[in-house]
């Protein structure tokens, strides 16, 4: 790293023994980004200020809440009712765990459509989907707290989900529980690990941004930075790129958190945990759906877990499974249209995960979870075996093949496919 | 072209997640719920006063004989538009457990703002021993854990009819068509001129329903008026905030070469 020269004499003494300004000069500063990036990514940026915006509310919380059985719920009515402000802190928490998934989740269809896991990124991605389950366990957890209804049953019946594990899987659940069943050391040792997990997802943030800089953002193209008239200093344009982008987001936000803070919940929630009484429908929180579908598809108790677990562990080998040369799904005519069939199979899959598993609802989630699987485990191998892939532009900076393209550059480019 | 891929791209994931969430919250009572016009919903809701008293009046006076309040105090009662002598005399009427005193007994007193909203039953078992074995929910948050809560109760205080003749309903049991499964153990609360208003408005039952439902939508969400108005005043600022950052973002991008 090249060390700067600043004008403050007080930043420069330091820098010289701790370089913590060159450092940010050249990661945020002056860091090479590609020019033609979309608002899709802005996603990184926005998942990244969600972060710290849940820890940040979660800390005032933890504050005022009580981690136990007979007190939980009701402290945070008090957070509500009696904390300056608390309903507001706590409408941030409560829908910020649901717009941190959205974020994510167009962030990770964003990388699956330009390819962004492909070499040389294939770590940086893998980072990417620890986070997410490190996202999935906390987020679990939190929704535990408020000791409603809903939390209540919902970690019933997800830590029962381990007692499937063979011969051990009992005595893990009892582990887990603390006890024989969910109760109070379980209500407290998930309110120390979602105070923990967060920091853990801070620090695997850092490892995702360093092997993000590594070899910088990919692109709508898809294709290598070829030198510096491709590349634009990350500031100032893309920090106010994010900036809007963030205002943008926190306007949608805001209208969720003032104006139909309880649309995303469950209304069993605001029922005070009853060991004694099971909710009509349990269902999870909807960022989950898509698995609980997956999990309630296969007819097999241990089927169910390894498949819904699966659904994850396919997105850790899947720089493995698309071999394609070519990163972005825009010269992939085929692979667009399997994209595209993916990400209707997912909302599917979270429609179906907040249906009764019944009839005509049994039948089409196990389509759509065979879709799943067929999609990573044969559509994406065998296409980058056979697809006939669109040419790639020569560079970002030259013309690109497209609607806007001036007549020199279509000359160049080889005759598109009848 | 290019950035209008993109943008349906982004705008397509987003609905598809909106309608993926909104499909999954749509699972309903069963019950038939009549949709009731009510002051506080919309972005601009707020509640009416003198309909909050006249709901407190009926909770008072109905309904707090089985169901209690507990997350209420009477100092809460300056959201109704109660001064703090009422509040005071309001709650001079009940006596609460306190201590223990010197002597270490628990004794009786009068009640003060800062004491919650007795319940009328010391536990769940006694509530459900003086109700046939139903348990009477608290009602503090009851608007919130019902879906379409508001409606969903201002139809169930005003859907006891007799039930059809091919109909068996049990001993203990009411028929009424906006609860899921039309048997429900708590007997028609509200007839129609059950309170007298003292400012003598209408005491139709509907009239009833309306007004303690809306106390209790209060009760619920006692930061309702609050949140909106302070949403409002976000909201306006964050649009023009948009517009300040976008033509920000415009200016710094104008000298970038466009590929």
């Amino acid at each position: 790293m090249q060390m700067q020269n600043f004008k403050n004499p007080v930043v420069n003494w330091i820098d010289h023994r701790l370089p913590v300004f060159s450092f940010m000069h050249h990661e945020l500063n002056e860091y090479p980004t590609p020019k033609n990036l979309s608002y899709l990514w802005n996603l990184g940026s926005l998942a990244g200020f969600a972060l710290v915006m849940m820890i940040a509310t979660g800390i005032i919380l933890a504050m005022h809440y009580t981690p136990h059985v007979d007190h939980a719920f009701a402290s945070v009515e008090r957070i509500m009712r009696d904390v300056n402000h608390g309903w507001l802190i706590r409408y941030i928490h409560m829908n910020g765990a649901s717009f941190f998934f959205i974020v994510v989740y167009i962030h990770i269809f964003r990388g699956l459509y330009y390819g962004s896991y492909k070499a040389p990124r294939e770590l940086l991605w893998i980072l990417g989907v620890m986070i997410l389950l490190l996202m999935m366990a906390t987020a679990f957890m939190g929704y535990v707290l408020p000791w409603g209804q809903m939390s209540f049953w919902g970690a019933t019946v997800i830590t029962n989900l381990f007692s499937a594990i063979p011969f051990i899987g009992e005595s893990i659940v009892v582990w887990l529980w603390g006890g024989f069943s969910v109760d109070n050391p379980t209500l407290s040792r998930f309110f120390a690990l979602h105070y923990l997990m967060p920091f853990m997802i801070v620090g695997v943030v850092l490892l995702h941004i360093i092997a993000l800089h590594r070899f910088g953002s990919n692109n709508p193209l898809g294709i290598d930075v070829s030198g510096k008239q491709d590349t634009i200093p990350f500031h100032p344009y893309y920090t106010s790129k994010d900036l809007f982008g963030l205002v943008v987001f926190l306007t949608i936000f805001a209208s969720a958190v003032f104006f139909y803070p309880n649309f995303l919940g469950h209304p069993d929630n605001y029922i005070p945990a009853n060991p004694l009484q099971t909710p009509a429908h349990i269902v999870p929180e909807w960022y989950f759906l898509p698995f609980y579908a997956i999990l309630r598809a296969i007819p097999d108790k241990l089927g169910g877990v390894l498949f819904m677990f699966g659904a994850i562990a396919v997105l850790f080998v899947l720089p493995w499974l698309d071999k394609s040369p070519v990163r972005s799904g825009r010269f992939r005519p085929i692979f667009k249209v399997f994209f595209w069939l993916l990400f209707a199979d997912c909302i599917l899959l979270g429609y179906l995960g907040a249906k009764p598993a019944e009839g005509i609802y049994v039948v089409l989630s196990r389509l759509a979870t065979a879709w799943y699987f067929f999609h990573f485990l044969l559509v994406l191998p065998v296409l980058s075996l056979i697809e006939r892939t669109r040419p790639l532009p020569q560079s970002i900076s030259a013309p690109i093949i497209g609607g806007m393209a001036m007549a020199g550059a279509a000359a160049k480019r080889e005759k598109p496919d009848a | 072209m290019r950035k209008l891929n993109t943008l349906s791209l982004g705008l397509s994931l987003w609905l598809g997640m909106i309608m993926a969430t909104g499909s999954a919250l749509a699972a309903g009572a069963g019950g038939k719920i009549t949709e009731h016009d009510w002051s506080f919903s919309g972005p601009f809701g707020y509640f009416d006063q003198a309909s909050l008293q006249r709901g407190f009046q009926v909770y008072r006076e109905v309904c707090s004989g089985c169901h209690g309040l507990e997350f209420i105090s009477f100092r809460n009662f300056a959201e109704l538009g109660y001064n703090e002598d009422e509040i005071k005399a309001i709650a001079a009427e009940y006596e609460v457990v306190d201590g223990p005193n010197d002597e270490g007994e628990m004794f009786e007193r009068a009640a003060i703002p800062a004491d919650r909203y007795p319940s009328p039953f010391p536990n769940e078992n006694a509530a459900r021993a003086a109700n046939g074995g139903a348990y009477p929910p608290d009602l503090s948050l009851i608007v919130k854990a019902r879906p379409n809560g508001a409606n969903y109760i201002y139809s169930l205080l005003t859907s006891y009819t007799d039930a059809p003749s091919e109909m068996d309903v049990p001993e203990g049991m009411h028929y009424n068509e906006a609860y899921a499964g039309q048997m429900i153990a708590m007997a028609a609360p509200l007839y129609g001129e059950d309170v007298d208003y003292a400012d003598g408005s209408d005491t139709s039952i509907e009239a009833h329903a309306a007004d303690v439902v809306s106390f209790l939508a209060w009760a619920s969400e006692p930061e309702m008026e609050k949140r909106k108005r302070t949403g409002l005043a976000v909201l306006i600022f964050l649009s023009v905030m948009c517009v300040v950052s976008y033509k920000a973002k415009q200016y710094i991008w104008s000298d970038v070469k466009k590929a």
